[in-house]
């Protein structure tokens, strides 16, 4: 067998191998996408009676709260980025990243400081590579986001919030992450979670005089706000969490799936190279004989 | 009379959904119990079971820590990041 016989044979056989990988690892990203979209799911009745009720505290009283206030001058801002633990996703976590370095610059020709918070190993990979600082990171459970690891960030998030400026604390917070916006499109989203907006996004009441009416508070309007609120910030960090397992996986599944047609269109063009080769190599080998036996038969 | 309709929320799932006639629940300043047509309240829970007595005069608890509660037209939400019945 010819060397360029045999170098296409290594070649496809590599194709093929790969193939079977990326084939598996679409399928997994496939049945895992349904599972994260089921919890994206069940976690909506929780989001929709928590905004309903900060809505109501605060809709029907006038109390002002820290978390809610917008700082006179805001001199450092946080921003969290969420990336995932592995690669393998295309531009998911590239797309991620760049919308937080977009922010960043946004807010340092402001004249603001900036610190970063991370999610997700791919995250904290790139900048230790560029030897960056970062605060405090998560990682380990991107792929399936507890609630307890929402509620961790979220009381880091306030009690850096609530902290002076002059003793480190940051005035406001930024949300980075990829929102599921359907199989093929996951978009990068830029939040500013505190100081929080909670009017913004809230659902209208259906009916004026029937919803909202005036609530009693137990024990008072202030510290049901003062529980409330820190309650609400988890929960639109868990549904960040959520949406960007989701997003992941769905970007896993596309970049896995071009991946297998690739290798199906390499493993084409190789054949065919090689039967080139092949045929190109009993072309030769006949006009050897033949030539051989001319030779041998004009010597007589 | 008419009932309440009930439903007991975590972070990650409706824990509970149904329709009762009472629901017993201890806030932060003490016991409260809702029936129908009860004004609207908005409270946080104390630690201390739920408990939801349904139409059918069975009765269901539920362990909602840290969570809250809230009233409103006869729609009863209790709402806690790890809520779980007993």
């Amino acid at each position: 067998m010819g060397a360029q016989l045999r170098e296409y044979r290594a070649r496809i056989r590599s194709a093929q191998t790969t193939k079977k990988i990326t084939r598996a690892m679409e399928l997994i990203a496939a049945s895992r996408i349904q599972r994260a979209l089921a919890r994206v799911k069940a976690s909506a009745p929780y989001a929709r009676a928590v905004t309903r009720a900060v809505s109501a505290v605060a809709t029907y009283s006038n109390v002002e709260h820290v978390l809610t206030t917008e700082p006179e001058k805001i001199e450092r801002a946080a921003i969290v980025v969420f990336a995932s633990d592995r690669g393998l996703a295309g531009a998911f976590n590239a797309n991620v990243l760049r919308a937080g370095e977009e922010l960043a610059t946004l807010l340092q020709s402001q004249g603001k400081d900036v610190v970063y918070y991370l999610i997700g190993r791919r995250a904290v990979g790139y900048f230790s590579f560029r030897k960056r600082a970062f605060e405090q990171v998560w990682a380990g459970d991107t792929d399936t986001p507890q609630f307890g690891t929402a509620q961790e960030i979220g009381q880091e998030l306030v009690r850096r919030f609530v902290q002076p400026t002059s003793e480190g604390g940051v005035d406001e917070i930024h949300i980075v992450y990829n929102r599921f916006v359907s199989m093929l499109t996951q978009e990068p989203e830029v939040v500013r979670l505190l100081p929080l907006e909670v009017v913004e996004g809230v659902e209208a009441p259906e009916d004026r005089d029937a919803a909202f009416p005036l609530y009693e508070f137990e024990p008072d309007a202030e510290d049901v706000l003062d529980a409330l609120l820190p309650v609400y910030i988890e929960s639109r960090i868990y549904n960040a969490l959520l949406q960007s397992a989701a997003s992941k996986h769905a970007a896993t599944q596309k970049a896995m799936k071009s991946a297998s047609d690739n290798a199906d269109s390499l493993i084409r063009d190789y054949t065919r190279l090689a039967n080139n080769a092949r045929q190109a190599e009993i072309t030769q080998q006949i006009s050897e004989i033949v030539g051989g036996a001319d030779a041998l038969s004009s010597a007589k | 009379m008419a009932d309440l309709t009930v439903s007991v929320v975590s972070a990650d799932a409706e824990v509970w959904t149904g329709s009762a006639k009472q629901v017993v629940a201890r806030t932060q300043v003490g016991q409260i119990g809702l029936l129908a047509g009860h004004q609207p309240v908005l409270g946080i829970l104390a630690e201390g079971e739920v408990r939801i007595t349904t139409t059918d005069g069975s009765i269901v608890t539920a362990k909602a820590e840290d969570g809250f509660l809230s009233m409103q037209n006869d729609v009863v939400t209790i709402v806690a990041g790890t809520a779980e019945l007993v």
